[in-house]
């Protein structure tokens, strides 16, 4: 198969698991973002796809060939660090052939590649300057071409936008989007950015405690999260506690929700339910009923904050949509089955 | 944030007491040397105030012009062994854990408090026919005979070495701890192996404090005085060991002292040499 394949890959450093049990197969050509909260082991997972770590246990596999004991500078990668570190003694153009140079490519093509790579980042012209007196986007910029400049099978980036203000890293994201799609290549970003990992990716692997709780595109992962941690860590979400009688009839905080199902043979299961996706009404009308507690006006949205039942409830509405309600009314909120997700325990 | 210069003399109060230790234990002293080595020399040990340049022209004599040589070859040779034995040592150290550090350091630093006599001996008694590491090599059936190393100038070499090399370790190590280890990650995706990634990243980027490491070393070398006599022939000697020999043995005070600032201009011009290589780095 073409791509890359982890299997069951164990990382214990002692007695501590920073990987555990991790199975993912990439596709050829695949955008994949690892995501997860600092101490997830995502960041320990790519170093071990580029050879930097030795898994404890388990098989990396690129186009179906074990690579788990290739050392890192026969895997033919590029990879960008979190520090970018680019080699503060040589030029741009240096940094950038240096791959090239280590694999005794003849000098004129270094030079044609170099500005092949400096023209794709749009820094032609500046194959001479020294590293440090570029600005923090163009050493991204010239990171990445350096990492790209012997086409590599696998694309891996650390937190490559991390040191970027906001402004500029949006710009980036979709700057390293639209490169990728144009090369074709196997890409793995680890970011701990969700924003980064639902605009760049194809698949978005979310983990934590050294496993993946879930792997999907970003649509999905945020329409039909896995579990309370994926629903809460991508986007805004209220999760709910959801009981069902011996009948199947469900309720939501006491109050019967017609048409929802919980998983056979579960009396009791957390939903998790997105704020755009809480509708207010009138009192009585809708499916639950609470009171205001504060309502957060942010010009395009209103965030809406209801207690129903001593449970927290967010709903986020456009204003034209929201009816007129402040701070201690009675409000309805409608609940329609296809919007609350039932999530795994 | 900005700082502005000291604005009046009182600002400056803090630096007096610095200034006139200096100034007494240094300065003076070395004014001191400096005019006596335009004296005049007398028969019988004593000198008179005059402004002649017999003292140095005599230095400039193929004898001692050659023990200047000889003194510069060996410690231009104590310094290159230091820095090759040393910057390999050092990475490895940096990459190691904290307590294995430690243990190294500590050791390290107990070299520094042996003095330069007992390394010497120590040296001479290792380096011996009777009781020296050429017994260990017989026993091992590596030799037919047990031989004395000393004196020769690879004992000498050696003995040197072995008291620059704490020092040359010392200085190295906060460079090479500041390295970014990513650095040679870096090189290695790129498809360098760790030798490769040695030479072409770590080298090269810690080119300055390289060129630093060989002068400071250089010039502790050159200063040796009690080494070679230990574990060299008289060939082996260095101008130190000739600057005590006519200042104490010769009585000959102009003359020695016109060779001590000889050596103090040749150590000042290698300092000057650094700062220029070092900007040069800098502007590179």
């Amino acid at each position: 198969m073409s791509g890359l394949a982890l299997q069951n890959v164990v990382k214990e450093f002692g007695a501590f698991k920073a990987v555990n049990d991790v199975e993912l197969t990439v596709p050829h050509g695949t955008f994949v973002c690892m995501l997860g909260p600092s101490g997830c082991g995502k960041t320990t997972l790519l170093r071990m796809i580029a050879g930097l770590d030795l898994p404890t246990s388990g098989a990396i596999r690129l186009d179906g060939e074990d690579i788990t004991r290739v050392p890192t500078h026969k895997r033919n990668l590029g990879m960008v660090f979190q520090s970018l570190a680019l080699f503060p003694h040589l030029t741009v153009g240096e940094n950038i052939a240096y791959s090239l140079r280590i694999r005794g490519a003849p000098k004129e093509d270094q030079k044609k590649r170099v500005e092949e790579l400096l023209s794709m980042i749009h820094l032609s012209g500046y194959a001479d300057r020294p590293v440090s007196k570029l600005s923090g986007g163009q050493r991204q910029r010239v990171a990445i071409a350096r990492a790209l400049a012997i086409s590599p099978k696998l694309f891996l980036l650390d937190e490559p936008l991390s040191a970027l203000d906001a402004k500029l890293r949006e710009a980036m994201q979709v700057e390293l989007r639209q490169l990728q799609q144009k090369l074709g290549i196997t890409t793995i970003v680890v970011t701990h950015d969700q924003r980064e990992a639902m605009t760049m990716a194809d698949t978005v692997v979310v983990m934590s405690g050294g496993e993946i709780r879930q792997a999907a595109s970003p649509i999905e992962i945020y329409r039909r999260p896995a579990d309370s941690f994926v629903a809460d860590f991508i986007g805004q979400t209220n999760l709910i506690e959801a009981e069902s009688d011996t009948r199947g009839h469900v309720t939501v905080l006491g109050q019967p929700v017609p048409g929802l199902q919980l998983p056979s043979g579960a009396a009791k299961a957390t939903i998790s339910i997105r704020p755009e996706d809480v509708h207010l009404t009138a009192p009585g009308a809708g499916a639950l009923t609470g009171t205001v507690t504060f309502v957060r006006d942010l010009g395009g949205t209103i965030e809406t904050f209801v207690e129903v039942a001593d449970r927290q409830i967010v709903a986020v509405s456009t204003p034209r949509e929201r009816p007129e309600v402040s701070v201690g009314q009675q409000v309805g909120l409608a609940l329609t089955p296809d919007v609350c997700v039932v999530l795994r325990k | 944030m900005r700082r502005e210069p000291p604005q009046t003399f009182a600002d400056y109060s803090p630096l007096l007491f610095p200034a006139a230790m200096l100034t007494i234990f240094f300065v003076v002293p070395f004014g001191t040397m400096i005019a006596v080595s335009f004296f005049q020399r007398q028969q019988g040990g004593f000198y008179t105030p005059a402004f002649v340049f017999d003292n140095y022209a005599r230095f400039l004599s193929a004898f001692f012009g050659g023990v200047l040589g000889f003194s510069m070859m060996m410690a231009i040779a104590v310094a290159i062994c230091c820095v090759l034995l040393a910057l390999p040592f050092t990475y490895l150290l940096t990459r190691m854990a904290r307590r294995v550090q430690i243990v190294w350091l500590v050791a390290l630093l107990s070299i520094l408090s042996l003095s330069e006599v007992i390394i010497g001996f120590a040296w001479s008694t290792l380096f011996s026919r009777t009781a020296g590491i050429t017994n260990i090599l017989v026993a091992l059936g590596l030799m037919s005979e047990a031989k004395a190393l000393t004196p020769s100038f690879a004992a000498v070499l050696t003995g040197m070495v072995y008291q620059a090399f704490p020092y040359t370790v010392l200085v190295l190590f906060p460079a090479l701890v500041r390295l970014d280890p990513t650095l040679t990650e870096a090189a290695r995706t790129l498809g360098a192996s760790p030798l490769k990634a040695f030479f072409t990243v770590v080298v090269p980027a810690l080119r300055n404090t390289i060129v630093a490491t060989l002068i400071m070393v250089f010039i502790f070398a050159l200063g040796s005085y009690l080494l070679p006599q230990l574990l060299g022939r008289p060939q082996h000697w260095t101008l130190s060991v000739l600057i005590t020999d006519q200042a104490i043995y010769q009585s000959n005070m102009p003359f020695a002292a016109a060779m001590a600032v000889f050596l103090v201009l040749v150590t000042l011009g290698l300092v000057a040499l650094t700062v220029i290589a070092g900007r040069k780095g800098e502007a590179a």
